[in-house]
């Protein structure tokens, strides 16, 4: 098959879904919708499939399949098509959003096989394939908008899919306002963008790039890159618009574990990395981004130690891995980054699938303190969670190791990383550890908290074959870029495939004058420390439970302030939300009521008392109308001798 | 003739509708109505896009010793707010065809006038004829929303009647002032606006008191009212919260235009000093609008009170779009007349079906409607996505434009106006989770009960499927294919953008005889 027909399959099959499902939203029939789905999102995976086939058997330096469609914008020198291009980045995007979307689709047809709507939870989730591969796929960054508005509508849509409940309704929207914020950033990107370089393709930006850069002026290029960055705060949960996040797990699981884990928010990264030509350009702006990315990293690790929700543990934990791979971007490790945005995409898309697997064991209970001891009823879902555990602390060999070790040690050892970010770093991976092993303790070990009437039982084969593939994947999916040091001590000198991969389409990073020793030194505190967290976790919540209270106590105040997120939400809400509506009601009640429509009033009095005293000039005697009318006459001749 | 037969031809409907036995009147209004729609499609066939010429054009001498003419024709400017008055006619009898019970005739009569004078100051060539068209159809609306509005509807109507008219006399006295110089300047008096774009009209730099300056605020005032510009738009809630639905419809997707319409076609071209001068007074109340109209929208009790804010923001986009004046920012804020058109009449129209089933506006008594009503909710939805400008809907092209458009030359306007994105999404996403999400309310279960009672349905019923699919299908269509749409404009606006300052247009005549009455009258000159 040609490329364009694969690529069309690959972006209709969804759309087909949602229309098909979304005008039988009403059915009920879970296994019927949710087949149709699934076969849908199959078939564009099997078109990525074979799309990456064809991109890999091109030479090295030619590894780009574009299609353009139809003409969709055209205004002066505005022209923008329904146009795609394929190339090493949105290759492995596209891998992962159609791969580890279909394993998701399957897993809801048994996770909804109770609800009563599936047929509407399947067209939305279809949207959402559509529209994320719209997102990665475009070739420029008006229709990478139109993805990236869509995914947010579908994640809208999605948050509050049981909007009965107002708080599930309310988070929806919370997403999609705070996304909002971000997507100003980004128009104002992309508009600086358009007038700097007559265009919003990506390749003819990034080809007119050494022009623009000779001129020395880069001004509009910081400015730009700014402004952009701002929209993936948005959309990819950072500081300061990640409040957004923990509350979209009102959502159903498989889609806190599709859209608010493996796809979605990693949006920001991808962007990020498409322009990576551009953002290099931009030392500034860089260096922003990996300090808010590091921040994020710790902050968000933080909070996550202090949470008794399931899904928000893991969705703060998301925020700091989101974090992770800003702090490579920002550092010059683009490869590093997409590195680890697939791998974490595979290991959080299997924690989130294994939280709901648990939760769906234990009819919609989501508080840890109320589990315990489920790896005995549990025996699969537990299984693979603990793939997933040992996966994202970076136990050594498995994929989170691989990743999160590449992107240390580049912030450690590149011209634009800095010691003091690689400690921080490091931190939230001591961090990571500690909550995580928290959770699995809570969950899994120890003795069991389950209420009585509870009676937790393994999931179906449909969800349980999910867990099993994405488990093998965090498990395996590292060996593809295994760093340098590691290669040379291994058998076999194993390549880093990875890092090969996308080396023609982003700038590589030099570690001139870096020794392996470093590297090695790097490497073993980043283990040890993870190792010796996760172990302090196991202590607090298996060996000695008294512990956790009683350093609780002993923290005091300073524990209240992490566990109530830093109060950030509060502080929006009192700071920006209620002074808004405040003054606003405040501007409805003055200037609307008080002061413009009074003027109206006053002008119309004013018009009716003028009226009523012109009337006396009307008295209807003949002597005083002969005045007026010389008067008149007089003025009108003086204006037309003088005028 | 073919302009002139779109323009009267709902007045023969009106004379029509008179002697119909009332049985038969909505049948046979609806019938008529839809008839002129499919006619004045075949704009479509007779229109050469490619021009940028006033087209189709018809002009009969009527006061001669004057210069003022009947004089109508088509460009690229007037050619999509033809199709969306004829298109809204139809759509308007079917949603009102339950809620309005009493004097059906005359209702029809009035709808029918009102057609014919929005078609009539869209399509008019002549400035008092157009002046003419512009004012008459006020009337038809005073009596809508009159006497089939809600309980302070003569407060409203009033104070609609007296805001806008109040404008339009100082646009009365500068189109009396352009005639007398063009018998100043070219010997003979003339109320053409064609001949009006080739006066010298004295302007001074920084001086407030002179000619041009004069005339366009005179201008301006007329259509800022009617559009409204803040601070102009205190009538605008009170008229639409007390007109009926069919009157919200047409107020806001056409009547609105006439405003923005009025800018496009006489105040930027005619005084281009003047313009150039003053447009940062237009950018500011503009973004204010955007700004202002979405604050308040926000903190609206009532439905149709917060759908009349958010239309001062949108048509402060408009309006931004226009002043800023290059390109991208007129065919967006052309584009954006059309959308506003759409989803604002699409929201009027699904507010006032939800209306008829609980009668409340209010709200805070609504909740849980889409789960009683879940075809409702998805054209709510879809509808509410077209006006916060979702990409893919039509609100999306229309916005982008202007920002991109306004962005290139009034950086610090384009960035305080892209706040409306934001603010645009809280209130109608806000008042959607309200309505539409959490448990069903009290009124909800009430009058669902109520409706069941009376073996009625509360969801979507036939007629309002009939009337609310074109909303739908043109929101994606003109948000996916907006080419199919703006090829229509782009040689109108190409040459409105790059000839300022001196700007003419052409005229192309539908038929031989009426160019020779026209070369008689140019031979004055």
């Amino acid at each position: 098959m040609s490329h364009q027909l694969l690529l069309s399959l690959l972006l209709l099959a969804p759309v087909l879904g949602f229309f098909i499902n979304g005008f039988n939203f009403s059915s009920t029939k879970a296994i019927a919708v949710g087949t149709l789905g699934t076969l849908c999102s199959f078939i564009s995976f099997i078109c990525s499939l074979g799309l990456v086939l064809k991109l890999g058997g091109l030479p090295e330096d030619q590894r780009r399949l574009t299609v353009e469609f139809f003409n969709w914008l055209q205004v002066a020198d505005l022209k923008i098509g329904f146009s795609f291009i394929v190339d090493q980045i949105s290759a492995v995007m596209i891998l992962i959003i159609t791969g580890i979307g279909t394993l998701i689709h399957l897993f809801s047809v048994g996770y909804m096989s109770h609800d009563l709507r599936p047929a509407k939870y399947f067209a939305y989730l279809n949207l959402f394939l559509f529209n994320m591969l719209l997102l990665v796929l475009s070739d420029n960054l008006l229709l990478m908008f139109v993805g990236w508005e869509g995914v947010g509508l579908c994640s809208y849509l999605l948050i509050g899919f049981w909007f009965s409940d107002p708080a599930k309704a309310s988070a929806g929207m919370k997403a999609f306002i705070t996304n909002r914020i971000g997507d100003v950033g980004f128009l104002i990107g992309m508009f600086i963008l358009f007038f700097q370089f007559g265009t919003l393709n990506f390749v003819e930006i990034l080809s007119r790039l050494p022009a623009v850069a000779e001129l020395g002026w880069t001004g509009p290029i910081t400015l730009s890159c700014l402004a952009l960055f701002i929209g993936a705060t948005g959309k990819s949960a950072q500081i300061p618009l990640y409040v957004w996040l923990p509350d979209a797990m009102a959502g159903p699981t498989p889609v806190s574990a599709l859209i608010h884990a493996a796809t979605m928010v990693t949006a920001g990264v991808y962007m990020i990395v498409r322009l990576s030509g551009l953002f290099v350009l931009a030392p500034n702006v860089m260096m922003l981004i990996a300090v808010v990315g590091a921040a994020t990293a710790l902050f968000a690790a933080l909070i996550g130690l202090t949470q008794w929700d399931i899904k928000k543990v893991l969705a703060y934990s998301t925020v700091s891995q989101l974090g992770y791979m800003f702090l490579a971007v920002g550092v010059g490790a683009f490869g590093g980054a997409m590195f680890h945005l697939m791998t974490h995409a595979f290991f959080k898309a299997l924690m989130f699938l294994g939280s709901g697997s648990v939760i769906h064991a234990m009819h919609e209970e989501q508080d840890i303190r109320k589990m315990g001891g489920l790896a005995k009823k549990l025996p699969m879902t537990h299984a693979t969670f603990l793939v997933g555990w040992l996966a994202i602390i970076g136990f050594p060999f498995l994929s989170g190791f691989f990743s999160k070790d590449e992107i240390l040690w580049s912030v450690y050892a590149s011209p634009n990383g800095h010691p003091l970010l690689w400690f921080i770093g490091v931190c939230g991976a001591g961090c990571t550890a500690f909550y995580m092993t928290r959770l699995m303790a809570l969950t899994f070990w120890g003795k069991s908290r389950v209420p009585k009437e509870i009676h937790p039982h393994e999931s179906p084969l449909v969800m349980t074959f999910p867990l099993i593939i994405l488990a093998f994947f965090a498990l395996t999916i590292g060996w593809v870029g295994v760093p340098h040091i590691l290669a040379s001590v291994l058998p076999g000198h194993i390549p880093n495939v990875f890092e090969h991969w996308l080396e023609p389409v982003v700038p590589k990073l030099s570690f001139i004058g870096k020794s392996s020793l470093l590297e090695w030194a790097l490497m073993g505190i980043s283990v040890s420390v993870a190792g010796l967290c996760a172990w302090l976790a196991f202590d607090f919540y298996i060996v000695h439970k008294e512990r956790p209270k009683s350093f609780v106590l002993k923290m005091g105040k300073l524990y209240q302030f992490v566990s109530h997120k830093f109060y950030v939400d509060e502080f929006y809400k009192q700071r920006i939300l209620d002074p808004l509506i405040e003054g606003s009601t405040a501007l409805w009640a003055y200037v609307d009521v008080n002061f413009i429509d009074r003027l109206t009033y006053f002008i119309a009095d004013f018009t009716v008392s003028a009226g009523a005293g012109l009337k006396s000039i009307q008295n209807g005697q003949t002597q005083q109308y002969a005045l007026y009318i010389l008067l008149g006459l007089v003025t009108t001749i003086t204006w037309i001798l003088v005028g | 003739m073919f302009l002139s037969t779109l323009i009267f031809m709902p007045f023969v409907f009106a004379l029509i509708v008179l002697f119909v036995p009332s049985k038969y009147i909505r049948s046979v209004s609806f019938g008529l109505a839809l008839g002129h729609f499919f006619y004045s499609l075949n704009l479509l066939r007779f229109f050469d896009s490619s021009s940028h010429a006033i087209q189709l054009a018809q002009k009969i001498p009527w006061l001669p010793s004057l210069g003022i003419t009947y004089f109508v024709g088509v460009d690229g400017i007037s050619f999509w707010l033809v199709l969306l008055s004829t298109f809204l006619t139809p759509i308007v009898i079917l949603a009102s065809w339950e809620s309005i019970k009493e004097n059906v005739r005359g209702f029809h009569i009035s709808l029918f006038a009102l057609t014919s004078f929005m078609l009539g100051s869209f399509l008019a060539i002549d400035g008092v004829l157009f002046y003419v068209f512009f004012e008459a159809s006020l009337i038809p609306m005073y009596f809508i929303i009159g006497i089939w509005g809600g309980q302070r509807r003569l407060y409203a109507t009033v104070k609609f009647f007296i805001y806008t008219m109040l404008g339009s006399l100082f646009m009365l006295l500068a189109i009396i002032y352009l005639m007398k110089l063009t018998q100043v300047q070219f010997g003979q008096m003339s109320a053409s606006i064609l001949d009006w774009y080739k006066l010298e009209i004295p302007f001074v730099a920084g001086e407030f008191i002179n000619t041009q300056t004069l005339l366009m605020i005179a201008f301006s005032l007329a259509f800022a009212i009617k559009v409204p510009l803040f601070p102009l738009h205190t009538w605008l809630p009170d008229a639409h919260v007390e007109a009926p639905t069919s009157g919200s419809v047409v107020l806001a997707a056409v009547m609105l235009k006439m405003g923005t319409y009025g800018f496009l076609r006489f105040v930027i071209p005619l005084f281009p000093g003047a313009v150039d001068y003053w447009s940062w007074v237009f950018l500011l109340l503009a973004v204010v609008g955007i700004i202002y109209g979405a604050l308040v929208a926000m903190v609206q009790p009532d439905v149709k009170k917060l759908v009349a804010y958010s239309s001062v923001s949108h048509m402060g986009y408009i309006v931004l779009g226009l002043f800023v004046f290059n390109n991208y920012s007129v065919t967006g804020a052309l584009y954006q007349m059309l959308n506003h058109g759409i989803s604002t009449g699409a929201l009027f129209l699904l507010v006032g079906l939800i209306y008829e089933r609980t009668h409340s506006r209010e709200i805070s008594k609504y909740g849980g409607l889409a789960s009683a009503a879940p075809w409702i909710g998805i054209c709510f939805l879809i509808v509410t996505f077209s006006s916060i400008a979702v990409p893919m809907t039509n609100g999306f092209v229309g916005e982008f434009l202007i920002l991109l458009g306004s962005f290139s030359t009034k950086k610090p306007f384009a960035v305080a106006a892209s706040t409306g994105v934001v603010l645009g999404a809280a209130y109608m996403l806000w008042m959607t989770k309200k309505v539409f999400f959490g448990v069903e309310s009290d009124l909800v279960k009430s009058e669902k009960l109520h409706l069941k009672e009376k073996g009625e349905k509360f969801d979507l019923r036939w007629r309002e499927v009939a009337y609310l699919t074109p909303f739908l299908g043109l929101i994606f269509w003109m948000g996916i294919f907006p080419g199919h749409f703006l090829s229509y404009s782009t040689a109108s606006l190409q040459h409105l953008t790059q000839s300022k300052g001196h700007y003419e247009l052409q005229v192309l005549f539908a038929s031989e005889n009426d160019s020779k009455v026209v070369e008689n009258n140019y031979q004055g000159k």
